[in-house]
This record gives C-alpha cells, sequence and structure tokens, in this order.
C-alpha cells in the first residue's frame, strides 16, 4: 500500500467509524431526497422569528420561509403576485386594493383573510423599528374577506416594496391579535406563517429546522424537503464546516482568504447576493463636535482615506467602493458626485483653511475614533485611518468597545468625535436612507437615527418630497440632488460598499436570485443528491 | 445542627450573590432596551419605551431586584431579552450539555490524573515521573481555549475525523435512542478532552504530590513491613488517604471547571450554559445571565457544601471541631 493509499485508506477507515458511530447519515439521507435538504450555516443569531416586529437578517431570513407576504419582487425589482394575485394603485395614489388569493393557508389549516393583511399591516406600522415603511398608512380597510385596502395619508411609492417578503410577513391574527404585545409574544419563538416552509424546531444558539410546507400556495413549490439553519460562533469555523459538507451553504464570506479559499474548491460557486440590502460602511462624523462642525474638516479627513487602498488593498476587493449615501444596485443611485479621491494636498489645504493649522509637533488636532465592534472591516479601517490621518497632523485616539451596547450607548448619545459603522439601505430610500438624513431624525439615545447630527433644510425638503413623489423620474431626480448635497456636505466619509458573499457547493441548485437573495422564500432551489 | 446552620449560610450565600449579581450586570455600560431596539435595525423612543416597559425596565433598580428575586424563589426566573423565552427553559434546556460536559472532563481528570500521579510517585525520580511532571507543567501552561483552538485545527482540518461544533450532526435531525445518544459522545470527545487536559494535569500533580507524602508514613511502611503486595499497599493504604486532599479540591475546582466550560463551551459551539452566558453578556440580557450565575453559584455553593460535608463524614477528626 503506498502513503497515498494508505491516507486514504485510513481517511476511509475513520470517515466510516464516524459514520458508524453517528449511525444514521446514510439512510436519513435516502429518506430527505426528493427536493433535498438545504444547510445554511450563519453567526447571525435571531432573538426570535417574527420580522414584523424585528428587523434583520438573523430574524428575517428564516420569517421569509415561514410567513409570505403580499407580494414578491423579481430580480429586476419588480413587484409579483404572491399573496396577493394582483393589486390595483388608486388614481390620487392615496389606496393600494390588494386582491388575495383563496387558497392560501396558514400552517395550522386556517385561511389567510384580508383580516389577517390588516392586522399585520398595522402591527408593522406600530411596532416595526422602520417606521417610514407604513408611516403613512392611516387604515387599512377589508371590504371582503379577500380584499385588502391601504389607505394613505400622502402617496407613498415605497409601499409595494415594503409589502415584499420579509418586510411585511403576514402574520395569524388568530394567534397575534389576542392582547398580548407583540414584540413580545410567545409565539415569536414558535410561529404559524403561510410560507413555503413551517418550523419544526428552534434551538438558539444552535439550529432552527424548516419543513416543507405541503399546502403552500404556490404550485411545485418550494423544492426542498428541509432547511436547517446552523448557527457558528464564526466565519472561519463555519468554513470548516462547509469544507468538510456539514454545511451547504456558507452565508457570511467577507474576508478575502475564506473566499480564495471557497474559490480554490471547483464545486464550489461564490456569490454576491441580496443588493436590496444596500449596506453602506462609512465613517461618520459627529457635526456638533467643535473639531469636526466645519465641513471642510470633514471633506479634508475624507480626501486623506485612501478608499481604493482600503477597498482594493487592505480588503482584497471583497467589497465595492461607495460613494453616496444610496448603495449603487438601487434605481435611485447616483453616481455623479465628489469622489474624495485620496489627495493629502488638498486635505492639509483645506485644515488650513479651516484654521487648524499644525502645531510645533506638527499635529493639528486629536480626534477620537470609535468603530462597531462586531463589524471586522471596522478593525481594518481604524487601524489604517490612524496611520493615513497621521500625514496630515490629525492625531486619532482609538477607542475600542468591548460589545454592541457600550459602542451603541458612546454613539446615540453623542459621545463621540467619528466611527466606523455600518448603515444598511434596505430597498428604498424612505426606509432606510431617510432616517440617517433627515433633522427630524436626530434623536439622542436612539442608534441608526441620525446620530451625526446632520441637518440641512434642502435635504429634508428633498427626502419628504421623494418620499411621497410617484413619478419615478422626479424621485430619481430629488434623490440625485439630495446625495449630492449630502456627499458635499460631508456628514460621512462613504468607504464601501458590503457585498454580502456566499459559498454555495455545487450541491446546490437554482440558488435564489431575487433582490433579497436569502431573506426571500427559497421556493426554486433544490439540492441534489 | 452543623448541618442547617451551614445550609442556611449557603442560603445567605445565595441572596448576597444574586444582589452582587444584580448590581454587577446592572452597572455595565448600555441598556438593555437600547440593545433590543438596536438588534431590531434602530426605532425610535416609543419602540425603546415599549419595551422597557414589556420587560419590567422602567421601574427603578431597587424595586426590579425586589421583583425579581420574589419571582425567582418561586422558580420564574422572567423572559430572556435576547431568546424572547423564560429563562427557566432555556437554563433547563442548556443545563443537560454543560453537566455532560464538565463530568465527564471532572471525572476523566480525576481517575486518569490519579492514576499517573501514583505512578509518577512509585519511582519519583525516574524517567516516568519526569514524563508525568512535564506533561502535568505543559497542560497548566496551555490555556484552555488555545488547547481547544489547536484541536479544531487538528481534528477538523489536518486530519477531519471528528466534529468540532455543536453536540449534534443536525442533518441527522430527528434521530433519537442509540443514534442520538452516539452522536452526542462523538461531539463530546473534544470538548471534554479540551477540558481534561488542564484538570489531568492539576490532579496528576496534586496526586503525585499527595502519594509522595502518604508513602513516606509510618503505617505504609508498616503495611510493607508486614509482606503486603506492593498494590495493596498503594491502591489500598496509600491512596486511599493520598484522595482526601484530592476530593476537597475536586468540590472547590466545581467553579473553575465550570468557568473553563465557557471558555470550551464557545470554541467548540457547544449548546451549554456557558455559551448562554456569553450571548447574554454581548447582549446585556439580565434575566438570562442572572439565572446561568444564579444556576452556577448554586452549583459551586452545592459542591463546596457536599465536599465540607463529606470531609467531615471521611476524616472523624472534624466532627468534633467547630
Amino acid at each position: 500500500m503506498d502513503k497515498m493509499n494508505k491516507r486514504k485508506f485510513l481517511e476511509l477507515a475513520a470517515m466510516g467509524s464516524a459514520t458508524s458511530i453517528m449511525g444514521i447519515p446514510l439512510h436519513v439521507a435516502a429518506q430527505a431526497a426528493k427536493g433535498g435538504v438545504l444547510v445554511i450555516g450563519s453567526t447571525q443569531k435571531p432573538r426570535h422569528l417574527n420580522s414584523a416586529v424585528q428587523s434583520g437578517i438573523a430574524t428575517m431570513m428564516p420569517a421569509a420561509q415561514l410567513f409570505a407576504s403580499p407580494i414578491r419582487m423579481d430580480a429586476n425589482w419588480k413587484p409579483q403576485p404572491y399573496l396577493a394575485e394582483r393589486w390595483d394603485l388608486s388614481a390620487d395614489n392615496r389606496s393600494v386594493t390588494l386582491h388575495l388569493r383563496k387558497d392560501a393557508v396558514f400552517h395550522d389549516g386556517k385561511p389567510v383573510t384580508a383580516e389577517d393583511i390588516k392586522f399585520s399591516i398595522e402591527t408593522i406600522r406600530d411596532n416595526h423599528p422602520f417606521k417610514t415603511m407604513y408611516g403613512p398608512v392611516n387604515a387599512v380597510t377589508v371590504p371582503d374577506p379577500y380584499t385588502a385596502v391601504v389607505r394613505l395619508s400622502e402617496p407613498h411609492p415605497a409601499l409595494l416594496l415594503a409589502m415584499s417578503t420579509s418586510l411585511t410577513p403576514i402574520i395569524p391574527k388568530h394567534i397575534y391579535g389576542d392582547g398580548t404585545d407583540v414584540k413580545i409574544h410567545p409565539r415569536n419563538v414558535n410561529p404559524v406563517g403561510s410560507g413555503p416552509f413551517k418550523l419544526v424546531d428552534f434551538k438558539p444558539g444552535e439550529f432552527l429546522i424548516l419543513e416543507r410546507f405541503d399546502k403552500f400556495f404556490m404550485k411545485d413549490a418550494p423544492k426542498l424537503e428541509r432547511i436547517i439553519v446552523r448557527e457558528f460562533k464564526d466565519s472561519s469555523s463555519m468554513m470548516l464546516a462547509f469544507e468538510r459538507g456539514e454545511i451547504d451553504i456558507h452565508a457570511e464570506l467577507t474576508d478575502v482568504n475564506l473566499i480564495n479559499r471557497a474559490k480554490k474548491n471547483p464545486n464550489v460557486t461564490v456569490a454576491s447576493m441580496a443588493p436590496a440590502i444596500g449596506p453602506i460602511i462609512w465613517l461618520a462624523f459627529n457635526t456638533k463636535s467643535p473639531k469636526l462642525s466645519d465641513k471642510r474638516v470633514r471633506q479634508a479627513i475624507n480626501y486623506a482615506l485612501d478608499k481604493k487602498y482600503i477597498s482594493e488593498t487592505l480588503l482584497g476587493k471583497v467589497h465595492g467602493r461607495a460613494t453616496g449615501p444610496i448603495a449603487s444596485g438601487s434605481p435611485f443611485y447616483e453616481p455623479q458626485v465628489e469622489k474624495y479621491d485620496f489627495n493629502l494636498q488638498k486635505a492639509a489645504k483645506l485644515l488650513d483653511d479651516a484654521g487648524f493649522k499644525p502645531g510645533a509637533n506638527g499635529t493639528r488636532m486629536t480626534i477620537d475614533l470609535d468603530y462597531l465592534p462586531a463589524l471586522s472591516e471596522g478593525i481594518v479601517i481604524q487601524e489604517y485611518a490612524k496611520a493615513a490621518l497621521a500625514k496630515i497632523g490629525i492625531e486619532v485616539n482609538v477607542r475600542s468597545s468591548p460589545d454592541f451596547p457600550s459602542w451603541a450607548r458612546r454613539v446615540s448619545s453623542l459621545q463621540f468625535d467619528m466611527t466606523v459603522d455600518s448603515v444598511w439601505n434596505w430597498g428604498d430610500p424612505v426606509i432606510g436612507v431617510h432616517r440617517t438624513w433627515l433633522s427630524s431624525n436626530i434623536k439622542p439615545g436612539i442608534i441608526w437615527s441620525n446620530t451625526q447630527s446632520y441637518s440641512n433644510p434642502k435635504v429634508d425638503e428633498l427626502l419628504l418630497a421623494a418620499g411621497k413623489e410617484p413619478v419615478v423620474a422626479k424621485r430619481k431626480a430629488m434623490y440625485s440632488q439630495m446625495q449630492k448635497i449630502v456627499v458635499d456636505e460631508c456628514p460621512v466619509a462613504f468607504l464601501l460598499e458590503f457585498n454580502f458573499n456566499m459559498a454555495f457547493n455545487g450541491k446546490v441548485q437554482n440558488r435564489p436570485a431575487g433582490i433579497w437573495g436569502l431573506i426571500d422564500g427559497i421556493n426554486d432551489t433544490s439540492v441534489k443528491g | 445542627m452543623t448541618i442547617v446552620r451551614r445550609l442556611l449560610v449557603a442560603l445567605g450565600l445565595m441572596v448576597a450573590v444574586l444582589a452582587i449579581n444584580f448590581t454587577l450586570i446592572h452597572a455595565a455600560p448600555g441598556d438593555p432596551a437600547s440593545v433590543i431596539a438596536g438588534e431590531m435595525g434602530g426605532g425610535d423612543q416609543a419602540v425603546i419605551d415599549s419595551i422597557k416597559k414589556a420587560y419590567g425596565l422602567d421601574k427603578p433598580l431597587p424595586e426590579q431586584f425586589i421583583a425579581y428575586l420574589s419571582k425567582s424563589v418561586r422558580g420564574d426566573l422572567g423572559m430572556s431579552y435576547t431568546y424572547n423565552k423564560p429563562v427557566s427553559s432555556l437554563i433547563a434546556e442548556r443545563i443537560g450539555p454543560t453537566i455532560l460536559l464538565v463530568m465527564t472532563a471532572l471525572l476523566t481528570a480525576i481517575i486518569v490524573g490519579t492514576l499517573l500521579g501514583v505512578l509518577a510517585s512509585l519511582k519519583p525520580k525516574s524517567l516516568r515521573s519526569a514524563v508525568v511532571t512535564v506533561f502535568s507543567l505543559a497542560g497548566l501552561a496551555m490555556p484552555v481555549f488555545w488547547t481547544g483552538i489547536l484541536l479544531v485545527i487538528l481534528f477538523g482540518k489536518v486530519w477531519p475525523v471528528m466534529p468540532i461544533a455543536g453536540m449534534y450532526d443536525v442533518r441527522n435531525y430527528g434521530a433519537t435512542g442509540w443514534a442520538a445518544a452516539l452522536d452526542a459522545l462523538h461531539h463530546l470527545v473534544l470538548p471534554a478532552l479540551t477540558l481534561t487536559l488542564v484538570y489531568l494535569a492539576q490532579y496528576s500533580r496534586l496526586a503525585r504530590a499527595s502519594m509522595l507524602e502518604v508513602l513516606g508514613s509510618d503505617y505504609v511502611r508498616t503495611a510493607r513491613a508486614k509482606g503486603l503486595h506492593e498494590a495493596v499497599v498503594v491502591f489500598k493504604h496509600a491512596l486511599r488517604n493520598a484522595l482526601m486532599p484530592l476530593v476537597t479540591v475536586a468540590g472547590l475546582q466545581f467553579g473553575n471547571l465550570i468557568s473553563g466550560a465557557v471558555l470550551v463551551e464557545t470554541v467548540f459551539s457547544w449548546p451549554g450554559l456557558g455559551t448562554l452566558a456569553l450571548d447574554a453578556i454581548l447582549g446585556r440580557d439580565y434575566p438570562t445571565l442572572l439565572g446561568v450565575l444564579t444556576f452556577s453559584s448554586l452549583f459551586v455553593i452545592a459542591a463546596n457544601l457536599l465536599t465540607d460535608v463529606s470531609y467531615r463524614w471521611i476524616d472523624p477528626r472534624l466532627r468534633t471541631t467547630r
């Protein structure tokens, strides 16, 4: 037996003994065949599974399988029927009538009716953190059991996107309408929906098991028999499990070394998913800080940071370069803005002009820099920023936070100068962008509000107008103008557009291709063998 | 009476532990309502206020403590902010894996460590003794998380024959009986080995020192003079007496073992109280953290109480002392 054969033999023997110790894999796999079992690895920890009152991928990904929404968005951002067969927009753009399909039932067998639509939309409006999603909704009326009319105080062009998976899960009124506060409802960890999969087991910190719902209203969907979401403590251990075939999808590939490792396997596909989420990594300034209240200082810092170097050299081209407050995957993205290309001379001049001349030791000022602790890119950026800003005489005092609460308290209570942060667009600017720039959303104590304390009446006016402008071209123009102003005033230095890279093993067929990626119903995907 | 007095002391200790834990946890920066709102995706003051109201965080701290105390004596440890489940059910789910891990490691460390210590003590200047000493020092010097990571690399990447995360193979969900038990045991190997290695070193050192002292005693010399077989002398006469400090230390070390389990559980994603505690710390999940701390304190106090009582029972000289 030569060396290789010996090694192979030992591996096979070990695998065989492991299989026999575990006892089951072969026959279990055979039983589950048909559409297969999809195992998704994740480091995200869902608090619960009810996305009507909770944002974030951790909850939204399983919720999109458990709950159906009124409509779905296709890969081209076009609304498609889901629970609603069709919908009519009134001439004055102040109401949308949803005509529901009659064959949709919840996992407990009860029919999905217009009362459930009304209950869900009102619950989301009153409890979801994205207040702007249903802010203009005055009421939802129910003329008959399969028709719901969403009535608006003003036109709301983001409404259809807001009604898509998984921003609007339709939750059963007969379960959640029992008077208990929905945010802490006990059924949030054991929900009943009308989505393609029903819940079998949820062990927080371990796994989540979903099983095909045979009475799902879409014909021949879903393909999979079962989805298992397995939690990992970090991306590296998840990669080990992926390489060992324990999981089929590595859902959080952000490290270039891990991406390259995954790409080495010819049976693995690495793809960037979910363009609608639109996460942007930026360096936010506290515009009320005396050192940073002059926009020339903020611009100088922006010019002193080499975004290309951060994106390409430090982070291995994993993420794209961000140029403004709206991500480039959005139809409202404006590319014609000041890019703040690396320019130390310009940065130094701006600081001189702002009155921050170098002192005897060459230092112009000292600024605190915080960073979101869970963001691995933040660690790289703060290390780089300290060295980069020293070149223009700015001494950076990096402040590490041990955990999210510590960082959130500093930033939300405005006890910071600059912070590396990641804020997500969530499809339509009304949902994920307005909150950062509207002066009415300067709310100390609230993280991911306008913590820059940025205030510009013109920007407010443009955002409020664009938020209710039904003509797409006019909306685009308003957002374009807003982006140019915000980028010029530089309350934030836009650094990276975060890519949701995922690795799929060769067995996964028809991976989700919509704008929401895995946070949409996984109806067409199957697992071979 | 002594036992009753000790039980009362233990009870007082539990209340004190609860009070200290409650105060320390609430002194940490960042409040849970903001964390929950942050995890929800932001939200406004109304959302934060409603979260505070829902979890009783809008009340003054002393009032919260009294409410917590009165509920916890009735077995109600509150709702987890992080997992939206009753803390008691979370602890009930997680305590089994932790006990399995800790007890496996403790028993293995005591048995194997004692045997190694005995072997080393029989010929203290031999190569065998030196090997045990070096092995012990290495085990003591290696941080538990580092040992765990090395084992993950070794058995996860280099020679991938052992599971490196979790307690079950999720693809086999639904397996019951022997299949499930063997699957769990297979997953237990690396975390238990990691935790064992550290404590094995301590017990082998302790057993060696204790045996060396006992083997030099008059009654051992007498036993040998009587012509008893060496194995009887070592295991019946010497080891029984040398075990006393080992038993005491095992009880005292129970707390250390649980803290070691936090690290091991984290490295191996073992679904025990340790990972639950870590998540609770990071999420400012006060009820869960308090619940876990209360439970582990209870274990430590009970283990110490038991050790104390058993020590008095084993050594008659201590029964008359106060």
